[in-house]
């Protein structure tokens, strides 16, 4: 369960201070599958990272399976971050310099897998995502679509419960593009929560719930189902 | 997947910038490894050629002044030779030889010569240069420690005839400088008439090309008795050691002998002594520089580098890396870093000294392994310290706004 109460969150960085986000209360149930919308600057990247325990809040609590996030020291929030939560991004943020094989590796070493068992665990991932002959490969050297692949695999990599997907699609092609989103169906009727910021309607009509952002807050938060027949 | 990998892939992603970046401490370390170098070996030099003077310090009347070194016993005033006493029952550390002479004009066949008292043991092995006639030997152990390359140290010759010679210098026997030989046509065994006494020529001195060459040597207490001088001398000759002319054997000795004068003769060295001194401040130097120039360089690029990895760093975060990972990754690559500076640095240094230490310093200079721990030390002090501001920052950096940048 993802719980968030009263969060806002303000940047100071230039007067005026601005309220990316404003008095947001959400509850997202287990294996839940949500897509966040709204226009740009609505606050939807900073609503994801804040579940991500990336960004605290400037008020409120963010919870996640019972546990205050925030309240968590830092180190310990990141060790938290790389037992439960999988990142998705929309540029992929693979580490330029190490192989698909090491990049999937990198969330098991931090979780401090000896090197065996984290190849082992990797090596299996990347088969599964059909890049069992890309293992030695830079990002570089990689399609767009296979990039996006050693992504998946490496935010599996440690078998999170939770996924955070930002613009998982904003750079892909269309054929690409349904890939992935069917990549995170999979993911979530494997019994993970995943949630999702798109502008894409057609990639948010994929999930079983919307929530829709506005000037930081919360404008409607229903099921895509009620959203489609409502349309 | 470990640390070491991580850090090592990033390096050699970045090969151009590392190498950019570590310029300045490279050739900081270069540049004090090969002026570390050459003055250690220039100081030896300095110690091998006060060595190789033998008598290195001299003790003369209070009014004598140094004009040459050679002749400071010559200028007519004496003490009286109660000091060799003095001096021998002090237990002084560093004296190695003492040799009190007595020197007066003498005319032999119508010319001129000093006629020189020796106590002739201690005379002879104060002259290092006289070893070359290849019946004298000084002694063993004093001043330098190591052997210099090109410089051969002498080696104790054979001692049996020095000592039939030294021990058996009795009131009738002289030896006599190479032009007193040539002057009066004498050779070893002839006899010689100084003030109005036969001497037996014990032995002909080699040429050594100063005043030594116009004396006549015989037993100072001949001397004394021949010119009526009575117990006294004009100069006591000493084999200080180095070490201990540099620990102020000088300044004790003048405690002890308060009438009297005590000089050194580092002016026979003073260009070097001046080069090393020179050296070792200029080491000082670039020292300071390269702290500040090399850790400024290596400061800003690791902010760039920092600047440069914020997305990468934002991604470490969001797949569970905490701060303490991130600042172990930045510091551990500062620690490459320095090692392979240091390493570098000593290695051109080394090797610009050993090119250039006999044009600079007029030595030859010598790998010296224990530098490339000065040099490690010192580059991996610089390049650690010099990251731990940006590797702190990158803990800092807000991971939100890194991935949102990306």
């Amino acid at each position: 369960m993802l719980k968030m109460e009263d969060v806002t969150k303000t940047y100071n960085h230039r007067r005026p201070a601005v309220d990316v986000l404003s008095d947001v209360n959400l509850k997202i149930a287990r294996e839940d599958f949500v897509s966040i919308v709204g226009p740009s600057g609505s606050g939807k990247s900073t609503l994801l990272l804040m579940l991500g325990g990336m960004l605290s809040p400037s008020a409120g609590r963010v919870e996640i399976d019972g546990e205050s996030i925030y309240d968590l020291a830092p180190d310990k929030r990141a060790a938290f971050r790389g037992r439960k939560i999988g990142f998705v991004f929309q540029t992929f943020n693979l580490v330029p310099y190490l192989s698909a094989l090491e990049n999937v590796q990198m969330p098991l070493f931090l979780a401090g897998f000896n090197e065996q068992e984290q190849k082992k665990r990797a090596v299996r991932l990347l088969e599964r995502f059909g890049l069992g002959d890309r293992l030695e490969h830079k990002p570089c050297e990689l399609s767009v679509g296979q990039q996006q692949r050693v992504a998946f695999a490496r935010m599996l990599a440690n078998d999170p419960s939770l996924i955070l997907a930002d613009e998982p699609t904003g750079s892909l092609d269309p054929e690409t593009s349904a890939q992935v989103v069917g990549f995170l169906e999979k993911m979530n009727q494997d019994g993970r929560t995943v949630v999702m910021v798109t502008h894409d309607p057609r990639v948010a009509a994929r999930a079983k719930r919307t929530l829709r952002l506005s000037g930081g807050r919360i404008i409607s938060y229903v099921s895509t189902t009620n959203l489609s027949a409502a349309a | 997947m470990r640390l070491r990998k991580l850090v090592w892939k990033e390096l050699f992603e970045r090969k151009s910038q590392v190498i950019t970046g570590l310029l300045a401490i490279l050739l900081g370390i270069t540049v004090i490894v090969a002026i570390k170098n050459i003055t250690f070996y220039s100081e030896k030099a300095v110690a091998q050629e006060l060595d190789a003077l033998g008598a290195n310090i001299l003790i003369l009347p209070k009014s004598a002044t140094l004009q040459n070194y050679y002749s400071a016993d010559m200028q007519g005033e004496e003490f009286p030779q109660e000091y060799v006493e003095r001096l021998t029952q002090s237990n002084l550390q560093g004296v190695d030889n003492l040799s009190p002479k007595l020197s007066v004009p003498v005319e032999v066949e119508g010319r001129g010569f000093t006629f020189t008292g020796i106590l002739p043991k201690n005379e002879f092995q104060a002259k290092a240069m006289w070893q070359e006639a290849g019946i004298f030997s000084r002694p063993q152990g004093c001043g330098t420690v190591v052997n210099l390359p090109g410089l051969t140290p002498t080696q104790p010759k054979e001692t049996l005839v020095r000592t039939r010679v030294i021990d058996s210098l009795d009131s009738s026997e002289a030896l006599v400088g190479s032009d007193v030989a040539s002057a009066l046509r004498v050779k070893t065994a002839d006899s010689l008439s100084v003030m109005g006494k036969t001497f037996t020529v014990a032995a002909v001195l080699p040429q050594t090309g100063t005043v030594d060459d116009s004396r006549i040597f015989a037993n100072l207490r001949t001397v004394q008795q021949l010119s009526g001088k009575g117990a006294v001398v004009n100069v006591i000759e000493i084999v200080g050691c180095c070490d201990q002319i540099s620990k102020g054997l000088v300044s004790k000795i003048n405690g002890l002998l308060p009438e009297a004068k005590v000089v050194t003769i580092t002016q026979v060295v003073d260009t070097q002594i001046k080069t090393n001194r020179m050296m070792s401040n200029l080491s000082m130097v670039f020292l300071s520089v390269i702290v500040l120039v090399g850790g400024a360089g290596i400061a800003n690029y690791m902010y760039g580098n920092v600047h440069e990895r914020r997305g990468e760093i934002g991604t470490l975060m969001a797949l569970g890396a905490g701060s303490r990972f991130i600042l172990g990754m930045f510091l551990l690559k500062a620690l490459l870093l320095g090692l392979a500076g240091g390493i570098a640095g000593y290695v051109l240094g080394t090797v610009l000294a050993v090119i250039l230490g006999p044009k600079i310093a007029g030595v030859v200079v010598l790998p010296m392994p224990t530098l490339i721990l000065w040099a490690v030390g010192v580059s991996v002090f610089i390049t650690v310290v010099a990251s731990y501001f940006p590797a702190v920052r990158a803990t800092r950096l807000d991971p939100c706004a890194t991935l949102q940048e990306v």
